[in-house]
């Protein structure tokens, strides 16, 4: 279960849906071995009710950002995870985030720097999440940067986010705060290529 | 309750999907671990290795009106968490610790990542894993508005008792219980760094039973001093377990479902049991060693005869045995317990250990069911020659987390929400 399950709606019925659904999980659970850090390879068969956390302001996308989470900070940048999973016919793509908790988001990828190091940049073009697939957000690796807390948000707290998506809707997606010892990675606001 | 195996459509489906994953436990093993139910009555004339049915699929539901871990027939590994809450930290901090806690309980009790888990692969084999959440008597009266009717006192004072304060009270306890170590201490630690902005480690009681297959289920557990430990325990299918355990709303509906733990932790004095004979060690239970027969019966089961006497007119069960003293005529005082053995390093002491019982007990009125058996036991029994209680401490178990979430609630149910809402009837949002 997630914290946030009911607030979640169910768009998905029938068994073509869930045929499309098994496939997003067998992907889901491919990336989470590959990328050791996801943890949200559940294998669940119903994204909505376990573990989805979105609600949809205005969205027709099959889009659901299951499993979100946000590293809990007194002040300053922090972010926010979580796997995006694609149920539908289209592509989507997810242009730019906002949230209550910060006057600005930025969707990052995280890159190796010329010196080795890895640091986080904004990612051009945003996240696409193509038909039937998933897209995980996680430390080390894409996701959704807060930069810069307008008050802190505690472990065990909910904080809403806001997804715009390349159709003009917008999705609340609402996440749970914990303390998070990594995600440290340094930010540079010049793109490395 | 029972702990139902998870046969939907869902367990196969995160089953498959690890095994795509690579993470060692295959779709063929954990099929076969599914369909495995009456595990632990086959035995291997070869002694082989590889194959046993595999049980580290199975689950325990966390989601229920009561808590797992505690009608839940015992797992092999005990690791119970003494925490204390770090100073301010008010009522709604509580309520997000517990938010959180239990998010991370439903989740790996599901053979699931917690949220953020930086190892997720020692997650996915749950191994019967329950986590069961206590509060301390300063909790109840500080931080539960009103108490919801619930009151939780200290034990009093026994003279058996040699306390440390090292194995003392603490505001909240987590108990965690699997088949599976490896299971148990990825759970505990994941929930400990969850609890690390709201409470800090006191101790860790660690506990083990035989382990999982050794025997078959449901063998009455043996303690380290060799004796059949917990012959007379209340079973939840009998007709007054419910009644010897869990509190029924008459302390007002937030406590419905709950239930109250004892923890002792009695260590045994093994280099002076070394010196006592097989005749004298039974002597002092009432109990034969072999097969934990009270010394007038013939098998574990049958009631032992406190009036029977040997050719001299002695009583055969002596009067200060252990099961004379602590048995009583007054059937509200049973309890159920659930106690798991433990041996630690400890070069200070005799044998380079210190070791002995977990003794956990759960009851709805502690002060009626325990207390008084505690009082003869600490008055008269001759294992105290033997037993030192250096721990104890006592939490109030809440009712259980109802479920993921319906359509009635804005948020998924979680431990401890009834008894840290504002006020009865308000949910805390």
């Amino acid at each position: 279960m997630n914290l946030a399950t009911t607030r979640s709606t169910t768009r998905l019925t029938g068994p073509a849906r869930r045929t499309r659904l098994m496939a997003a999980t067998t992907a889901i659970a491919a990336i989470a071995a590959l990328a050791a850090g996801c943890s949200s390879g559940d294998g669940s068969d119903d994204a909505a009710s376990d573990g989805g956390a979105t609600t949809t302001s205005s969205t027709p996308a099959d889009l659901t950002l299951v499993d979100p989470w946000v590293k809990a900070a007194d002040s300053g940048m922090t972010a926010a995870f979580g796997t995006l999973v694609n149920e539908g016919d289209t592509d989507v793509t997810v242009l730019a985030a906002t949230s209550d908790v910060t006057p600005a988001m930025e969707l990052h990828e995280t890159v190796a720097t010329d010196d080795g190091a890895m640091a986080m940049q904004p990612k051009t073009g945003g996240f696409v999440i193509p038909a039937g697939e998933s897209h995980v957000l996680e430390p080390g690796g894409d996701h959704l940067m807060i930069m810069d807390l307008s008050r802190p948000v505690q472990p065990g707290e909910d904080v809403t986010i806001t997804l715009e998506l390349d159709d003009g809707s917008t999705m609340d997606v609402v996440s749970t705060a914990k303390e998070f010892s990594g995600a440290d990675e340094n930010y540079q606001a010049e793109p490395v290529d | 309750m029972t702990e139902p195996l998870r046969y939907d459509r869902r367990g196969i489906l995160r089953t498959g999907a690890v095994a795509l994953g690579g993470a060692g436990l295959g779709w063929t093993g954990s099929a076969a671990a599914l369909a495995a139910t009456d595990h632990g009555s086959g035995r291997s004339p070869s002694g082989a290795v590889g194959t046993e049915a595999v049980t580290g699929a199975e689950t325990v539901a966390f989601h229920g009106t009561r808590q797992a871990g505690v009608a839940t027939a015992p797992q092999a590994h005990l690791s119970l968490v003494g925490l204390d809450l770090r100073p301010g930290v008010t009522r709604s901090d509580l309520d997000r610790m517990m938010r959180l806690l239990s998010d991370d309980a439903a989740r790996l009790g599901e053979g699931r990542a917690a949220l953020a888990d930086t190892e997720p692969e020692l997650a996915t084999v749950p191994a019967r894993l329950t986590v069961t959440f206590g509060f301390g008597p300063r909790v109840v009266s500080d931080l539960v508005p009103g108490r919801h009717g619930v009151t939780l006192d200290p034990l009093p004072p026994f003279s058996t008792d040699r306390l440390q304060e090292a194995w003392g009270q603490t505001d909240i306890v987590l108990q965690l219980c699997g088949d599976d170590q490896v299971t148990v201490a990825h759970a505990r630690r994941m929930l400990v760094k969850d609890a690390r902005g709201f409470a800090e480690v006191r101790w860790v009681q660690d506990g083990f039973r035989r382990s999982r297959g050794s025997e078959t289920a449901g063998t009455t557990m043996r303690n380290v001093m060799g004796q059949v430990d917990g012959t007379t325990n209340p079973a939840p299918e009998d007709p007054d377990f419910d009644a010897l355990v869990w509190d029924d709303g008459t302390r007002g509906p937030a406590f419905a479902g709950g239930t109250f733990l004892v923890v002792r932790r009695i260590r045994a004095r093994m280099d002076a049991w070394d010196r006592v004979g097989r005749e004298g060690k039974e002597l002092a239970v009432g109990r034969r060693l072999a097969d934990g027969a009270p010394l007038t019966g013939s098998s574990e089961a049958e009631d032992p005869d406190f009036e029977a006497t040997d050719d001299l007119g002695f009583p055969i069960i002596d009067t200060a045995a252990h099961i004379r003293r602590a048995r009583t005529e007054d059937p509200g005082q049973r309890f159920l317990r659930r106690s798991y053995n433990y041996a630690v390093p400890d070069p200070s002491r005799p044998g380079g250990e210190d070791t002995g019982l977990v003794f956990l007990a759960y009851a709805r009125d502690v002060a009626k069911q325990f207390v008084p058996v505690q009082r003869r036991l600490a008055e008269l029994d001759r294992l105290n020659q033997w037993a030192t209680t250096t721990g104890s401490a006592v939490y109030a178990l809440p009712p259980g987390a109802t479920g993921p979430g319906t359509t009635a609630t804005t948020t998924p149910d979680y431990v401890g929400r009834t008894l840290l809402a504002p006020t009865p009837t308000r949910r805390q949002s």
